[in-house]
């Protein structure tokens, strides 16, 4: 248990600290945002009616960002195969690697996922849901997608093929997280979506990092 | 029979028969199917486009089909680390890819007349084409990475994460369709099907299954002369 302390206390740290952490994910969440009025027109009952759901679409790209570097880094440099040989089973090295990615990546979008949504014209009710929503489904967003970073580990084309692979097991997410967003917004009951979404969150936090340790085992032998 | 087969040299015995008349069976099989779907009787509510059907729905049938193809061969070649399972996931996905994308052409040509519009948002039509790019996402991870026991290996794990998700994102999308449209109206297709469409659409579906079936072999087939071809040159090099 100790040990996947540490590894996780070291993967916060390599998040935060490398190439701008989490800022950088921000701001491309922000400038795909700002597409949006630009792509559809300024008018703001067109921009309301879809800002909640585009801000999902936004978070779903945006936590693609960092993923390429998840596993990658390790991989090259040598890491990996001493994680692999050493006391921590890679299973809770994957773990780490996935709530790390969730911490620094998903928690910041959340919460930059109100105000987008908001600036975009959503209404100031669903504040509260935006953020819990995005909030949960990162924690699926991360461990889903560190399942492509993983996979992808020693093939040449790193970022576009693990956004090929990743972006279809997005749907349930995207779907739920919007849905409740949605729900809330039409005056319906809002909780099953969001029951849903967190169960799709743990569930790919319980299962994904078997499937992170089998990809990262197949790249190493 | 898996056991008996998973020999190499025996299942390149076994198929060297078996693909060909599988082939012919097929071509049997979706002759008449065509043929039958030609004269059948139009449908009193859709007409001469009800034809689309016979190839529409087996191909959706395949389509899944061999998804749980290559989950099971994935699974064997995990498990067992047989290389003739890493062939047969190499070898299925693009008839399994071709099937869904079969499947997605003919129901937006079926789609055109009968809905008035090549596509829809639809759960089922959206969780194909979700099967379909998992399908690709399968086989440009397998054509991304050089090694090609990686390749297979990595690949196989993708299908099986696939075939865990799929059920959720064919109950997600379900679910989401209900959220924004209940009531489907195109759901309006009338009473049970007739025996007169029923033999065509069986007679296709099986003879697709054939098709594949032999398909599969050749390709398997292939794989292994490929591997023998390659272990050849090998030796001729050092």
């Amino acid at each position: 248990m100790n040990g996947f302390w540490v590894m996780l206390r070291r993967e916060m740290a390599m998040a935060w600290g490398r190439g701008g952490g989490p800022l950088l994910a921000l701001t491309f969440f922000v400038a795909t945002a700002t597409l949006l009025p630009l792509a559809v027109g300024a008018s703001p009952a067109r921009l309301a009616a879809v800002a909640p759901g585009s801000a999902w679409l936004a978070l779903a790209l945006a936590s693609l960002l960092s993923l390429e570097r998840l596993f990658e880094r390790d991989y090259e440099d040598g890491t990996l195969d001493l994680l692999a040989l050493g006391p921590v089973p890679l299973e809770a090295v994957a773990f780490a690697k996935g709530l790390a990615q969730w911490l620094t990546n998903g928690a910041p979008l959340a919460l930059a996922a109100p105000v987008v949504a908001v600036a975009l014209g959503a209404d100031l009710r669903l504040v509260p849901l935006i953020f819990i929503s995005a909030l949960i489904g990162g924690l699926g967003l991360a461990f889903t997608g560190g399942i492509g970073a993983a996979l992808s580990l020693g093939s040449k084309r790193g970022g576009v093929l693990i956004a090929v692979l990743v972006l279809p097991l997005f749907a349930p997410p995207v779907i739920f997280g919007a849905g409740a967003i949605e729900a809330f917004a039409g005056g319906l009951d809002w909780h099953p979506a969001l029951g849903l979404l967190s169960a799709y969150g743990l569930a790919a936090a319980a299962l994904g990092p078997f499937a992170m340790a089998a990809a990262c085992r197949n790249a190493l032998s | 029979m898996f056991q008996a087969l998973a020999n190499p040299q025996r299942f390149m015995d076994f198929s060297r028969w078996a693909a060909p008349i599988l082939g012919i069976i097929a071509v049997i099989l979706v002759a008449m199917g065509l043929w039958l779907t030609f004269t059948v009787p139009e449908d009193y509510q859709q007409g001469d486009t009800v034809r689309i059907m016979f190839i529409h729905v087996p191909a959706a049938y395949m389509a899944m089909f061999c998804y749980a193809c290559l989950g099971g061969a994935s699974f064997m070649g995990l498990v067992f680390r047989h290389s003739l399972a890493d062939a047969a996931g190499r070898a299925c996905a693009p008839l399994g890819a071709g099937f869904t994308f079969l499947a997605l052409v003919t129901g937006s040509l079926w789609g055109r007349p009968m809905w008035g519009t090549w596509w829809v948002w639809d759960a089922r039509m959206t969780s194909v084409l979700v099967l379909l790019l998992l399908y690709i996402g399968y086989m440009a991870l397998q054509a991304a990475i050089d090694d090609e026991v990686k390749a297979a290996r990595a690949a196989s794990i993708l299908a099986l994460v696939g075939l865990i998700n799929l059920p959720i994102i064919k109950f997600s999308v379900d679910w989401w369709n209900t959220l924004h449209q209940p009531a489907s109206v195109f759901r309006a297709g009338g009473p049970t099907m007739p025996p007169d469409y029923l033999w065509p659409l069986a007679l296709m579906a099986i003879g697709y299954m054939a098709l594949f079936g032999s398909l599969w072999m050749v390709r398997v087939r292939s794989e292994v002369w490929r591997k023998r071809a390659n272990g050849l040159a090998l030796q001729a090099a050092g």
